[in-house]
């Protein structure tokens, strides 16, 4: 009976191993899903090998903030401006992030050394980003099952995120503080039609949330209306 | 039987940071822990310096007192050098505390006890430590206090059979380290250790708690603590020399790398790492670069190079360039390997670390940093970079009020350098905060930076006034702070600072 139970007990413990080898046996190859913020869900997933542009900081902190908070590390390069404390309250774990506030020139080659090593890469270039370079970080990307996430123009990204239609709460005419924002987050995907989510962001608590279902298409909701 | 000889040298943290801070030790000098006289010397003594005395009074009554940083680690480094002095004369030393080593009396070998501690005196006093105090007696808690008992430079020897008991009866309770037990013997009229002897073993213990027990215990010849010997720590730093002195750093880099091996090589056949190493470079005609540098797994030869290539390269662009003539490895935290070890699947922050030591090879050490959060008022001090591998040393502490701080939400974007802002009100004129804190008019019309447009200012609050370090003799500085929204939504932090505006940080 009780060598029964042994027995159980090392065979399960075998299968988890065994588990655990697939699973660093298995290279995150292209397009495996990364670790992404729950408030983004329906708009954006996040995906390895691939780019993202977002056009605020804020924004690209909540993208950074899922696989951060997943476990794995994440680096920003070039963002002199990073609000540390604001990255902390989105949900990035900041022993895990590495920072290259100034690369100078060398921004490329920063961004190349750390996509090899983490998972996902928040940068913002300084220049012009020639479709060629970008290329070849997109290659790298892919080998590697990284993802990016420029701050501005990236040439060919496959996702271009927005944040739009910011909406401060709390402060008045000389009175108040901030205390939360709604904003909708657009996000478009080559030639489809964007996507949207309005979100708490930060909410009153602090936190983050939706305000809505997401609007996947803009025509779907009029053929709601007229039917 | 052997004899116990304790060497006392008196005050040693003040000696000690005297020591290291290469000042001559006859200096009047106190050591302060958060402004309060920890130890003080002799000298300080006769102005009247006393322990937990304020930093003011102690200076208003010596105003040359040398004001020393109160460091334990550095009181034990400075005191390693007697006991390496004192393990030349008799092997077996037993470091009690930093100033305080017992070990077993070489009387026969001196012929006689003063004799041995006049020799042990002499060689502590060789250091440049004129207050040493030598006390030997039948058993360490007895040598100890006979050190204390002892004149300056003197031995104080208690007879043995029988004399460490009369010696102990007649010593005051003070002696005992445990303050309350002190604290109630002298209540309870008893002001000598004789007193504390006469009463039962078992309700000692139970009143007056372990140490004044055990003390009971050693004047009625029982509870000897034996005097065991320390193993000299091995030899781990390791040293090269250049003659003639190597100029470029390249040279010097090539030249150190046996040396960067031999250090890694040393540590590894005791089964250490180092995880933080000082490499110190002798160079002609200019001061010597020191440097502490931190990893975050351990060095191998390659990162000691490295890390020497980086600290030439600093001393080079800060104009104390020149003949490189000798590099010393250091180890400074070295730990077991097996602490390090690799786990069965892999360390991925061994991968992450490799990396990252490829981007600072390219940038240099200071391109890459931790973040890290610390207490402050601005959102700007509010975070911390700290340089990846090093250890963040002075972080203010978050949980404490820091009035004057903005309330959260924390700002996205945080400007390494204030951009100059403009805001006016309706009629176009700046707006400015008057001396009892409020605005001339309310702000209307915002530009966070010189090349952006303007913009109309929706919502405001403001002006939270701080005054920061205003006990600086140039009064500090008085600013205030406001959070903007403009039109577009988009919110910023703006300080007003004496007559102009800049832009602190964005929420976007």
């Amino acid at each position: 009976m009780v060598a029964g139970i042994e027995r159980h007990q090392k065979l399960a413990q075998i299968e988890q191993l065994r588990s655990k080898v697939r699973r660093l046996e298995q290279k995150p190859g292209m397009g495996a899903e990364l670790a992404t913020h729950e408030a983004l869900g329906g708009v954006v997933q996040l995906r390895a090998g691939g780019t993202y542009a977002a056009d605020s900081l804020a924004l690209a902190m909540l993208l950074l903030a899922g696989p951060s908070g997943a476990g794995e590390w994440t680096a920003v390069v070039g963002v002199e401006d990073f609000g540390v404390e604001a990255a902390a309250e989105a949900g990035v774990d900041l022993e895990r992030t590495i920072l290259v506030p100034r690369p100078k020139d060398s921004w490329l080659e920063a961004t190349a050394a750390l996509v090899d090593v983490t998972t996902l890469v928040l940068v913002r270039p300084t220049g012009r980003v020639t479709p060629s370079v970008a290329e070849k970080i997109g290659a790298r990307l892919r080998t590697r099952g990284a993802a990016l996430v420029a701050l501005g123009e990236w040439p060919r990204a496959d996702v271009r995120l927005r944040a739009t239609e910011p909406r401060w709460v709390g402060l008045g005419n000389g009175d108040g503080h901030l205390r939360a924002r709604r904003m909708v987050v657009e996000a478009v995907r080559g030639t489809a039609p964007p996507r949207r989510t309005a979100l708490w962001f930060p909410a009153e608590d602090g936190g983050l949330r939706r305000v809505l279902e997401p609007v996947t298409d803009i025509a779907d909701l009029r053929k709601q209306e007229s039917a | 039987m052997s004899r116990t000889l304790v060497v006392w040298c008196a005050d040693w943290p003040v000696a000690a940071a005297l020591g290291d801070a290469g000042l001559p030790r006859h200096l009047p000098a106190a050591v302060f822990a958060q402004n309060r006289v920890q130890a003080y010397n002799q000298a300080a003594r006769e102005f009247g310096v006393k322990r937990g005395m304020r930093r003011r009074d102690a200076q208003s009554r010596c105003p040359e007192v040398q004001v020393l940083a109160a460091d334990e680690a550095r009181d034990a480094r400075v005191f390693e050098e007697v006991l390496v002095r004192l393990e030349e004369l008799r092997p077996g030393v037993m470091p009690l505390r930093p100033g305080l080593v017992a070990l077993r009396s070489p009387a026969r070998f001196y012929g006689g006890e003063a004799e041995a501690g006049a020799a042990i005196a002499e060689c502590v006093v060789g250091l440049g430590i004129w207050d040493v105090r030598i006390g030997i007696a039948d058993e360490l808690f007895t040598a100890e206090q006979a050190a204390r008992s002892a004149g300056l430079q003197e031995t104080y020897a208690v007879p043995a059979d029988g004399g460490s008991t009369a010696f102990l009866r007649a010593l005051p309770v003070h002696v005992l380290e445990d303050a309350n037990a002190v604290s109630l013997l002298q209540r309870l009229g008893l002001t000598t250790l004789g007193g504390l002897a006469d009463l039962p073993g078992a309700d000692v213990k139970a009143r007056f708690g372990a140490q004044a027990a055990w003390v009971r215990q050693v004047i009625h010849g029982e509870g000897a603590r034996p005097v065991s010997g320390r193993t000299p720590p091995p030899e781990l730093a390791t040293e090269v020399a250049f003659e003639p002195p190597l100029d470029s750093a390249e040279a010097v880099c090539f030249s150190a790398r046996q040396a960067a091996e031999g250090f890694v090589k040393g540590l590894a056949t005791r089964q250490e790492v180092c995880t933080e190493v000082r490499i110190e470079v002798a160079m002609e005609d200019v001061a010597d670069s020191c440097r502490t540098w931190a990893h975050p797994r351990w060095f191998s030869s390659v990162d000691l190079i490295d890390r020497l290539h980086w600290q030439l390269a600093g001393a080079a662009s800060g104009g104390r360039g020149g003949g490189v003539t000798g590099v010393r490895f250091v180890p400074e935290v070295a730990v077991s390997e097996a602490v390090h070890a690799d786990g069965l699947w892999g360390g991925t922050n061994e991968r992450v670390d490799r990396g990252i030591a490829r981007v600072q090879g390219l940038l240099g050490h200071e391109a890459v940093v931790a973040p890290v959060l610390q207490g402050g008022r601005t959102p700007r001090d509010r975070q911390a970079y700290v340089p990846w591998g090093n250890r963040p040393s002075t972080l203010r502490d978050r949980a404490l009020p820091w009035p004057g701080s903005i309330p959260p939400p924390a700002p996205a974007r945080v400007l390494a350098d204030p951009w100059p802002a403009e805001v006016c009100d309706q009629a176009g004129r700046q707006v400015v905060v008057l001396p009892r804190g409020g605005v001339s008019a309310d702000p209307a019309r915002y530009r966070p930076s010189a090349g952006q447009p303007w913009q109309r200012v929706a919502s405001w609050a403001g002006p939270w006034p701080v005054t920061e370090a205003w006990w600086e003799p140039d009064g500090g500085r008085r600013v205030a702070r406001f959070q903007l929204v403009g039109v577009d939504g988009r919110a910023w932090l703006a300080t007003f600072d004496t007559d102009h505006w800049l832009t602190e940080a964005s929420y976007d």
